[in-house]
């Protein structure tokens, strides 16, 4: 089952829309709530990534028995350093978003301890693309 | 309807009047927890799905809701008749009546110890500092209001461990009150403790209790029914007697504690105050994706205005909180540095301060096999392609997601949406009669006919 949601750059109400809503599917679907509250966290952060950073991106969430698949591709300024980006407290956010309480430089950490498999690329200039993946069974991981 | 899977031993405290509802969907459009269906012109209630909160009770336009209450006749079992009132039960009565006249009322309705329920306050912030340090779990969610307890139970089940495992005022009271009758030698059958309720969920909370095996209190009284019986006492005269029997136990804090922020300002670190359940559910729901962190303590209230806004509150809650207040500061004058404190030894609040586990039990969920669920999902998915979307409850469902997860559950048939008939009927797929069949299952037969009996109609009033 997939499902597809677009995302706004720099619309900071809306930030945690796509995630709250996955967590309801999720709840739905009986899957364990220890599982899914990481799945939610993970999407969480990578949707604010997105709405700091980017000028637009769009997420596609794939669920099977066995798995639930993230991805989020956008369109911004890409990342430079991935590895030193993934660094708890690295931040290239503006003073204007960390004031709105964003870009602590947490993002890019939390969603690799909230997921069991994350892949990162990039393209300076151009954009993101984060994978995401947690298996719904928690000992399959 | 739902959650076939769950025990539905759950006891609440409303409970619709088959003869009075005329099945108008107010209740069902304003329940926190899609809780309420209209199945031949009546509401139903799910009792997995219920948390007590009353927003029903408050939208029926024709009083059709009945909060249950014990039979004021049962007191007169006992020979000590004890009543716990809720500061707001004196808040709703004008500043002229004193607490004495009510205290006196409240003897001649025929109870003979009255207590506040507030007196043991201060045993409830022992246990809950307490908890606070022996918990690392953070936000800390107060226990006070039940139906905020099972709403975190069936629609935020990751926040059960979140909840603040400390016995309410009520329960603290109910015990303190108990063991200090019994060790002035009254045998403990012969000691009747009631709750003044202001709301259902307190109902709910002492008859099924959450996370304790056994409430110590012996029945409940509604505060609408006994604040009617208090007026006739108070305009009728009658010879003083003898005062009941009551404490000075009552602090400032105590008699704001049932209020927004009467539990907050004595909490350590950051604190937030929320009431009304529609605050409480979209708070919650940022709470729950790690939205807001760094909070240490949430205390959540399901009414407006917390229990002055309870809905068997019979005063107006902007004026009950007004005496309240001025109550607090008449008592804050008189209070020196040695606060009154409930009196060691009856009540251990190491021992009886505390509740076991709460446990989740989550609603909605379609099914319990996960590939049954994703293809539940689907289906509902594909439905709501052909549902309007406009959430309008003419097919007896609170809005079209609701409808089409009944339809993937069996509870429910597509054509129950009043837009899908048209468009059945004008494709030859639905005859006439089978659409006014359907129709008259969900809204009852005599539904559209003639009927000047209601609101607004020529014999409003009959």
């Amino acid at each position: 089952m997939q499902f597809r949601h677009k995302i706004a750059g720099g619309d900071f109400a809306k930030a945690g829309n796509v995630a709250s809503s996955l967590k309801k599917v999720l709840r739905q679907l009986n899957i364990d709530h220890t599982v899914s509250k990481r799945i939610v966290i993970a999407l969480y952060e990578g949707e604010v990534n997105v709405v700091a950073h980017a000028y637009s991106g769009v997420i596609e969430v794939e669920i099977d028995e066995e798995k639930v698949k993230i991805n989020i591709t956008d369109k911004g300024p890409g990342i430079i350093d991935i590895e030193k980006a993934m660094k708890e407290g690295y931040s290239t956010a503006t003073s204007q978003v960390r004031e709105m309480g964003f870009g602590a430089g947490m993002g890019l950490s939390n969603m690799k301890k909230n997921s069991d498999l994350m892949k990162i690329s990039s393209v300076p200039g151009e954009g993101t693309i984060v994978e995401l993946l947690n298996y719904i069974r928690p000992d399959a991981r | 309807m739902q959650d076939k899977n769950q025990n539905r031993d759950f006891h609440h405290a409303l409970n619709v009047h088959n003869d009075l509802c005329i099945g108008c969907t107010h209740c069902m459009s304003v329940c926190p927890t899609q809780a309420i269906r209209i199945r031949n012109g009546k509401a139903i209630i799910s009792a997995n799905r219920c948390v007590d909160c009353g927003e029903c009770y408050k939208a029926c336009p024709v009083s059709a809701i009945d909060v249950e209450q014990d039979d004021l006749e049962m007191i007169f079992r006992f020979p000590v008749r004890v009543i716990l009132i809720p500061s707001v039960l004196i808040g709703q009565f004008p500043r002229k009546i004193m607490a004495t006249s009510i205290y006196s009322a409240l003897k001649e309705i025929g109870f003979t110890h009255i207590y506040e329920v507030e007196n043991t306050v201060d045993m409830v912030l022992e246990a809950n500092r307490k908890y606070m340090l022996e918990k690392k779990e953070r936000p800390l969610i107060s226990s006070y209001c039940p139906a905020i307890i099972r709403l975190i139970q069936v629609k935020y089940p990751s926040l059960v461990d979140n909840i603040m495992k400390v016995n309410p005022p009520i329960d603290m009271s109910a015990m303190y009150y108990r063991e200090k009758l019994k060790s002035s030698g009254i045998p403990e059958e012969q000691i009747g403790l009631f709750y003044a309720t202001p709301c259902a969920a307190k109902i709910a909370a002492i008859k099924s209790p959450v996370g304790e095996i056994e409430s110590a209190v012996t029945g409940v009284i509604n505060m609408n029914f006994l604040y009617n019986r208090i007026l006739k006492y108070l305009q009728r005269k009658y010879t003083e007697t003898e005062p009941p029997q009551t404490d000075d136990l009552l602090s400032s804090k105590g008699i704001l504690w049932s209020l927004t922020r009467g539990e907050l300002v004595h909490s350590n670190g950051r604190a937030l105050a929320i009431d009304g359940i529609k605050n409480v559910n979209e708070f919650l729901d940022n709470i729950e994706n790690e939205k807001f962190d760094k909070i240490d303590f949430l205390e959540l209230r399901a009414c407006d205005e917390s229990c002055a806004g309870g809905i068997l509150i019979s005063g107006n809650r902007f004026l009950t909180v007004e005496r309240l207040k001025n109550r607090a500061a008449e008592y804050r004058a008189r209070e020196d540095d040695q606060s009154r404190k409930p009196a060691e030894g009856f009540l251990s609040v190491n021992e009886h301060g505390f509740l076991g586990n709460i446990g989740a039990r989550p609603i909605g969920k379609l099914d319990e096999d996960i590939s049954t669920a994703l293809k539940k999902m689907e289906r509902k998915r594909r439905l709501m392609c052909y549902l309007p979307g406009f959430d309008c409850a003419a097919c007896g469902a609170p809005d079209c997601q609701t409808l089409a997860e009944d339809v993937v559950q069996g509870d429910a048939h597509i054509s129950n949406c009043i837009f899908l008939q048209q468009q059945m009927t004008k494709q030859n797929l639905l005859s006439q009669e089978q659409a006014m069949r359907i129709t008259g299952s969900i809204w009852g037969k005599e539904r559209l006919e003639k009927n000047c009996n209601k609101l607004g109609a020529e014999d409003e009033n009959n």
